[in-house]
């Protein structure tokens, strides 16, 4: 087994040393803002000299490395900094909406992963048949539709004049458990849609890929039924490519909710960066690229050691 | 005739999973009883039927024309075609002529304020589809955004396809040092969401239309990157590239001859496929307000701009977004046809 | 067919057996009304080259066929179950329990995740016949009396902890779990080196006797199933040659056809005059060590090849052999020494070598399928060596690639337009035989060439190779594992076994003792046409033990 716990330790290395590239380049991003960044503070009105002290201020005139160790330091503390367009601390302004946009995305996945696997094994089971033409084709035209697309059809028909959900889920305060699930059902809805497809699509895919081995040969000509070949014989041997996409689709949930949470008005991190972006608010923009990355490297990394402990020839050397 | 019969089926069936959604919401209206009652939801079930009888004819014909025109060989291959492919070639050429005689087909012009704000569709004869919220006919914008949107994504696809094939190729072929760098580049380049990572690009060199086009085609040539490299290396392991090597054969003509024709299939696909992604991604930017930037006519920003028109019951909105999800499934059918064409799967 | 029925000896019956396969959306027959009768505890051998159906027929005996083939006609009756009337739920618990089956690569055909005892015990929990635990224990009794090491372990551990032979064996008993009456056997030991196979089929043949099961044992190889079967029905293109017991079918064959397989192996090269001394090696091994990563998969090895001459280099998998292909094609640089070509010292890797020094060594691959590009048509194929390196264009390359396939006997205008994918396997490996022609070269490498052929295909390329070596004067290394190969074609035998020579030496010299032991067991293991051949082996070799 150690062979195994080194492989993994390795791809958690591996992970890290990523991240740390990534935070690299994401701070290189501001350098290469045209412009200066203090005069971005200050506004095109500023003289040369406040200009000059707020630079001194800030730090940049100080060597790029020890700046860049500097704000890397400061991140791992939790300091992401101030934002230019209201002060704010940034680390506050996303701690705020990070737990908003980790309940959608935990709210989608409840729904769509059991929902996906179940229709993926299904349409495997019955290929070619009524029920997984009518999937796959369903599917294929899902993933073809822009995200607020579906939404707005969700909200044409469900939240049209005096619908039964609100259009926009705009909450203040801590709603209640059952109030959050009311108001956040469109978006989760419409993620749902999204990313169900997706992941039945590759669940089948992967399940047919390996219905012409000859394992799967063997076990029918034991005798045994349908069921238990896809259930018994193929899924175990399909997991590494189920574990990839399903870590693929949450991590789309995370990251790639902007748009619905936009549609929505969602008070979510995607929201919030598109707002920031239009700004040109830096440090926000930084700092949610950041933790995005991570969620995102993070899932990648999990799915990455799950598949590992899938396979028994990695699992049990010879 | 039996194939015929599954093609009709397939069609069927995957018009009627288009709406699928919205027969959901007609059981929905038929039991909150706000669009009439159980008539309603059947007048709806009978319009979706209608509209998949149509598809499914226009793309039979338009079939049964193709393979009166083209030659012998390539009406063999047209006629594995599914009506799925066959409606998605027809709806292909159908933008393709939109957006090239966009100024002889539109009633009006892209920018011009021609009436008043806000217009249902149907609302008056002369504005189709109604008017926007400046009282733009929308009927002529959505003409003139097909050569926008599908213009640009069309550009930034074929720069991300160029890069990252030729990288990919190059990659695989020379392997080493060269695909090491290459593909930890690509794997740090990855480990960034790509829409986070187009965001956070845009706020850096500032959205226009030429920056969007550079940040796209730079983060989706990641992903051609990755498939061209990986479909490279299932080919260089052969043989026949083996006895190339030994036979004193440069690079260049070991990719061009060796390589790129076997690797053609998957990798037209894969432009397809890719189209559709660069276009959603182009369509989510310019919905954001960070992408094509007005006057220009686009269906991303017609959606933003529109969005409002939805609460009071219009359909307005999902007109340019219908616009954009109509042109992704057809791309969509054909690429599934030529995917399952090229891995040889007989059902 | 009443008396048949009668019978109650009769295990299976197949009467005017029809099966379709589908390609391009037609369909066509590829069984072509086959009657087959099998007595209980009766070994019946199919046999038949590639396309001959025999697979097929094996399988439609479970009422089984596979994807994209159907039955569509005759009747299948199993101990008094018509198999093609039955419902898919009554043959599913049949399979398994009264007949079962044992594929051709155990690797492939044994579930990755799961442990062998698990997959012994599905069939007779399942159907039924026996509990977890008891179903476990039989499995260990199995494993013991199928001569696996560690029997009460070896169930416990996943198919890829296991060998090629140990795999092959654990699947028999995987089939004899709910004492069938009927398995059939899909080529067993075809992807086995010969040594190995010697151990599966005594184990197989002794189990069979034992529970005394009838079987259907479907192999390519004559020898092997003169071994295992007591009759024998031979198979082309979906239909049957003839059928009688085994040792007439051997020592009387009725047909032109059998009578023509079981001549292949006579043929053999005319005995070349020795070297002359003093002549120089066109190539010449020198000392190479080699390997991958830090595991050195070749030491030490020497040998020359001269004109004219064949050197055949035998080993079975994991000897080295095609290893040392890589290193004197320059595709894989030695550690340590050298390849000399007419005593010249050739650079290391192939990217240094000259344009020249690349033509006079030309290589034919195992595979043609993966060897000639399939996109290129033949005219390209072939062209190119001769454009590249003669110079030849026009009219002289269009002269000169019509004169090469004049050469591999096809007819030029019928085959030069074509690309592989309309050619048949042994037409393809002309091709390849054709392109290392096209270069004029000294020295071809032949890698296991006739290896993926049918015997009589395979033939035909052997004399076609001797008959260039004559008219060419060429040298050629011939890496094979088949000693019938060597037989047939070599001057000179080296025998490699994990990445060492341990003998060598001319043809004649190989085939008579003394020898060293492993080279010995390779040429004792390797079948014969005799039905006692296997027992006497078996049997010379416990001698020899105790």
């Amino acid at each position: 087994m150690g062979h195994i716990w080194s492989m993994i330790g390795q791809r958690l290395a591996l992970g890290v040393l990523t991240l740390f590239i990534v935070s690299l380049l994401i701070f290189l991003g501001t350098e290469l803002l045209p412009g200066d960044f203090a005069q971005e503070i200050l506004g095109q009105s500023a003289t040369p000299e406040t200009v000059a002290a707020l630079r001194e201020q800030l730090g940049l005139n100080e060597p790029l490395v020890t700046r860049y160790f500097g704000w890397l330091t400061d991140v791992l503390r939790g300091d992401l900094g101030e934002s230019l367009a209201n002060g704010n601390s940034v680390s506050d302004l996303i701690g705020r909406r990070l737990g908003n946009t980790l309940s959608l995305a935990l709210y989608a996945a409840a729904i769509a992963v059991p929902l996906s696997l179940t229709l993926g094994i299904l349409a495997a089971l019955f290929r070619n048949s009524f029920f997984d033409r009518f999937a796959n084709a369903s599917a294929l035209t899902s993933i073809s539709f822009p995200e607020f697309f579906v939404a707005y059809i969700l909200i044409f028909f469900l939240a049209g004049a005096g619908g039964m959900f609100p259009p926009i889920s705009n909450f203040r305060g801590d709603p209640t458990i059952s109030e959050y699930l009311y108001r956040a059902f469109l978006p989760a809805l419409t993620l749902t849609l999204v990313v169900t497809a997706h992941m039945m699509r590759m669940t089948r895919a992967a399940i047919i890929n390996l219905l012409a081995s000859p394992y799967i040969e063997m076990a029918r000509l034991k005798g045994m039924p349908p069921m238990r070949i896809i259930v018994k014989h193929a899924l175990p041997n399909a997991l590494a490519p189920i574990i990839n996409v399903v870590a693929l689709n949450l991590a789309y949930l995370i990251t790639g909710v902007v748009v619905v949470e936009v549609v929505f008005v969602y008070p979510g991190l995607g929201q919030l960066m598109v707002d920031s972006v239009a700004s040109r608010d830096m440090p926000v923009v930084q700092g949610i690229a950041l933790v995005f990355a991570a969620a995102y490297v993070l899932l990648n990394l999990t799915a990455d050691v799950l598949a590992t402990l899938s396979n028994p020839r990695l699992v049990h050397k010879r | 005739m039996q194939n015929v019969m599954s093609n009709v089926w397939v069609l069927a069936l995957s018009g009627l999973s288009i709406l699928v959604v919205a027969l959901n919401m007609g059981l929905s209206i038929d039991l909150f009883g706000f669009l009439g009652g159980f008539g309603g939801f059947l007048t709806g079930l009978f319009t979706v039927g209608a509209v998949i009888v149509v598809a499914m004819l226009a793309g039979w014909i338009f079939q049964q024309a193709l393979l009166a025109i083209s030659p012998r060989g390539m009406a063999r291959e047209l006629r594995t075609a599914p009506l799925t492919a066959s409606f998605g070639m027809l709806m292909i050429v159908i933008y393709i002529l939109l957006a090239v005689f966009a100024p002889v087909i539109a009633p009006f012009s892209e920018t011009e304020v021609v009436g008043p704000e806000f217009l249902f569709p149907g609302d008056r004869a002369e504005f189709l589809l109604g008017t926007d919220h400046l009282g733009r006919d929308l009927l002529s914008r959505l003409i003139y955004a097909a050569r926008n949107t599908v213009g640009i994504a069309f550009v930034t696809t074929a720069l991300a396809f160029i890069l990252g094939s030729v990288l990919g190729l190059l990659a695989a072929v020379v392997g080493g040092w060269m695909d090491q760098v290459l593909s930890r580049g690509v794997d740090v380049l990855m480990a960034i969401p790509a829409l986070i990572f187009a965001l956070l690009l845009l706020t850096i060199v500032g959205t226009s239309i030429i920056n969007m086009i550079l940040v796209i085609a730079v983060i989706d040539a990641t992903r051609v990157y990755r498939l061209a490299r990986a479909v490279a290396m299932n080919i260089v392991v052969m043989d026949y590239v083996e006895a190339a090597r030994l036979r004193g054969e440069g690079l260049w003509r070991l990719i061009t001859r060796e390589i790129l024709p076997n690797a053609m299939a998957p990798l037209v696909a894969e432009f397809g496929l890719r189209f559709c992604f660069v276009f959603l991604t182009i369509s989510a930017l310019s919905f954001l307000g960070l992408g094509i930037q007005p006057p220009t006519a686009d269906w991303g920003s017609m959606v933003k701009d529109t969005a409002t028109m939805i609460s009071f019951g219009a359909i307005t909105p999902l007109l340019p977004a219908g616009a954009i999800a109509l042109l992704t499934v057809s791309v969509n059918f054909v690429v599934d046809w030529q995917l399952h064409r090229a891995s040889g799967l007989k059902e | 067919m009443a008396e048949i029925g009668d019978n109650k000896d009769v295990l299976l019956t197949m009467r005017d057996l029809r099966i379709e396969g589908r390609a391009d959306e037609t369909w066509s027959e590829i069984v072509k009304g086959v009657d087959l009768t099998l007595h209980r505890g009766e070994v019946l051998g199919l046999i038949g080259e590639s396309g001959a159906g025999k697979s097929t027929i094996g399988l439609a005996a479970m009422g089984f066929a596979r994807d994209g083939c159907r039955i569509s006609g005759g009747q299948i009756l199993f101990d008094g179950i018509d198999m093609r009337k039955t419902s898919e739920a009554e043959r599913r618990a049949m399979r398994g329990k009264r007949i079962a089956y044992v594929a051709q690569s155990a690797a492939a055909s044994f579930n990755p995740s799961h442990k062998l005892i698990d997959q012994y015990s599905e069939t007779p929990v399942q159907h039924g016949v026996m509990g977890r635990g008891e179903a476990q224990g039989d499995a260990v009794e199995l494993y013991r009396r199928m001569q696996l090491p560690d029997p009460d372990e070896i169930g416990f551990r996943y198919p890829h902890q296991v060998s090629g032979g140990q795999l092959q064996r654990a699947m028999t008993a995987m089939a004899m779990a709910c004492r069938p009456d009927l398995i059939i056997f899909d080529e067993p030991t075809t992807a086995l080196d010969v040594t190995t196979q010697i151990e599966v089929l005594s184990a197989i043949r002794d189990i069979v006797e034992q529970f005394d099961t009838a079987a259907i044992y479907i192999t390519h190889d004559l020898a092997v199933v003169a071994q295992m079967a007591d009759k024998i029905k031979v198979l082309l293109k979906g239909e049957e040659v003839e059928e009688s017991d085994t040792r007439s079918m051997l020592s009387s064959p009725s047909q032109d056809y059998t009578k023509s397989l079981w001549a292949v192996r006579s043929h053999a090269r005319a005995e070349q005059p020795a070297v002359e001394a003093g002549a120089v090696p066109v190539v010449s091994v020198r000392g190479v060590t080699a390997g991958y990563g830090t595991v050195d998969v070749l030491k030490d090895i020497n040998f020359d090849i001269h004109a004219k001459r064949t050197v055949a280099v035998v080993g079975e998998s994991g000897s080295g052999k095609s290893t040392t292909a890589r290193v004197i094609t320059g595709l894989l640089p030695p550690r340590k020494g050298d390849v000399l070509f007419n005593g010249a010292t050739l650079p290391a890797n192939y990217k240094a070598r000259t344009r020249d020094q690349l033509r006079q060594a030309q290589m034919i691959y195992q595979m043609a399928d993966t060897a000639l590009n399939p996109k290129l048509k033949i005219r390209d194929l072939i062209g190119r060596p001769a454009q590249m390196y003669l110079g030849l264009n026009g009219k002289a390359l269009d002269t000169r690639i019509r004169e090469l396939l004049d050469l591999i006997e096809l007819e030029p205008d019928q085959y030069i337009d074509r690309l592989p994918s309309e050619l048949s396997g042994g037409q393809k490996q002309r091709i390849g035989i054709a392109r290392a022609l096209a270069a004029e070269p000294q020295f071809i490498i032949c890698d296991e060439v006739t290896s993926a052929l049918d015997q009589l295909v395979a033939e035909g390329i052997l004399k076609l190779l001797d008959k260039l070596q004559r008219e060419f004067n060429l040298a050629y290394m011939f890496i094979t594992h088949d000693l019938a190969t060597v037989k047939a074609i070599a001057d000179e035998v080296v025998v490699m076994k994990e990445g060492v020579v341990v003998e060598q030496g001319p043809k004649s010299d190989m085939f008579q003792p003394p020898h060293d032991p492993y080279t010995e067991l390779l040429l004792s293991s390797v079948p014969e046409m005799d039905p006692d051949w296997l027992s006497g082996l078996l049997a010379e070799r416990a001698a020899k033990a105790s």
